[in-house]
């Protein structure tokens, strides 16, 4: 990727407007200023990502928060989202398999000695139902007895009952992801709406728990529509925006999307920390096959401050080493835990 | 990373020839690895993805994936990690 570096912003620009309204003020870019971000020519894009780096170490620290996430019930899904081999409704070739409780302390324990402050518990499920959620209550006990580290979840959708037992447990943040803008979430789901994902966002939030609501990118929706997403998220107001990008998996519907090109993916990278300057921007999954090594470096001087190690719910990420060296080498120093419960 | 048969009920398998892709799960063209054309992006997939499918007789397995390792067990054949 050659790039001439034109870090300079030139007034009147969208790159201008950037530096005093996001980085000076710390207001992030409404959803037709971050169009304007995501249609950067190639020579601005050094210039987005050097201002979104400067945002990011301004309203947020140099830090970067590192997690790791494990499935404790893999495959099965009842729910159709196009991207997802766990859909049971798919011929992916993904099987059901649900993890024991002493291999998912064990896991605990490896990633907490990786320098991680959070380990996020997912299960591949519409909502929980009882037996799941007794599941949940007795790892998180055993987890907490064994090892410290921050507790989150991802169970799908709740009931407000759910919300508040999940709190009195004491887990710490929940995931419940967007993923695409309201305009675009049709085309890629039709088992559940939008609203129902926004209702247990919001539930999630009035409980006091951490929000963290993802998104992923690359599936064929248009720029205007990506701008959509971030702009739909910033007013949420999430603690976390985990931040995918396609990995197209076999026997999805998205299956021959393609990967997206990795210019665009620094583009939103850059055009999502505009949007949200104080939020943790996370790398999640796909970054490996979109973004390669260079890439993800700088996305990582381009707003990103929070990284997922070692492997994802299905697939492999890069050796937990890699990137935690990645780190040293930026000088980006790994957040200590601080349990906020 | 290859990866090797760790235990089960017939380990002695270790060594033995692919039959079939553990991506793909369709014939692989023998040797210890896919090789052929259909296969070499399915080679590139299994360095960022465990196999989904027994290279002794294509059953799909439960794969469970943590942060740092993996494992994918076939009913017949047993149990593959990195
Ligand atoms: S609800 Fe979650 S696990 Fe189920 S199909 Fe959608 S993304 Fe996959
Ligand atoms: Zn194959
Ligand atoms: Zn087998």
């Amino acid at each position: 990727m050659t790039m001439q570096p034109d870090l300079e912003a030139n007034p009147g620009t969208i790159l201008e407007t950037a530096r005093t309204q996001v980085l000076e003020q710390g207001i992030g870019l409404s959803e037709s200023q971050l169009v304007e971000i995501l249609r950067l020519p190639d020579r601005d894009l050094p210039a987005a990502l050097q201002i979104a780096h400067e945002v990011r170490l301004r309203h947020c620290g140099e830090d970067v928060e590192v997690e790791g996430i494990i499935s404790i019930k893999t495959g099965g899904c009842p729910e159709d989202c196009h991207f997802c081999s766990q859909s049971g409704l798919f011929d992916s070739p993904v099987r059901g398999v649900w993890l024991d409780i002493p291999e998912l302390v064990k896991a605990a324990k490896e990633t907490a000695a990786t320098g991680a402050t959070e380990f996020c518990i997912v299960a591949a499920v519409r909502g929980p139902d009882i037996k799941l959620m007794n599941q949940i209550k007795f790892a998180i006990d055993r987890i907490n007895e064994a090892v410290d580290i921050n507790i989150a979840c991802s169970l799908g959708m709740l009931t407000q009952r759910q919300v508040d037992q999940l709190a009195a447990w004491g887990v710490h943040r929940y995931n419940h992801n967007l993923e695409t803008a309201r305009s675009y979430f049709p085309e890629v789901v039709t088992t559940h709406s939008y609203e129902e994902r926004l209702d247990t966002c919001n539930m999630v939030k009035a409980a006091g728990m951490e929000l963290c609501c993802g998104a992923l990118i690359g599936m064929g929706e248009s720029l205007e529509q990506r701008a959509e997403l971030a702009a739909q998220l910033a007013a949420l107001e999430p603690h976390e925006v985990p931040l995918n990008f396609l990995n197209p998996r076999p026997g999805t519907p998205l299956e021959n999307q393609g990967i997206m090109d990795g210019k665009d993916a620094l583009r939103a990278i850059a055009a999502f920390r505009l949007a949200m300057p104080r939020t943790v921007l996370r790398y999640a999954g796909g970054r490996e096959l979109t973004l390669g090594d260079l890439g993800t470096r700088q996305g990582l001087r381009g707003g990103i401050n929070a990284i997922i190690v070692g492997n994802y719910l299905t697939t492999l990420g890069r050796p937990a080493d890699a990137d935690l060296n990645l780190l040293v080498e930026l000088n980006m120093p790994i957040k200590e835990l601080q349990k906020t419960l | 990373m290859i990866p090797n048969r760790s235990s089960g009920p017939t380990g002695s398998t270790t060594g033995s020839a692919a039959m079939f892709c553990g991506h793909c799960g369709v014939p692989s063209d023998g040797g210890d690895s896919p090789a052929s054309d259909v296969h070499h992006r399915c080679g590139e997939r299994l360095a960022m993805e465990p196999p989904r499918y027994c290279a002794a007789c294509r059953r799909r397995m439960k794969v469970q994936v943590t942060p740092l390792g993996w494992t994918a067990e076939c009913s017949r054949h047993g149990v593959l990690a990195p």
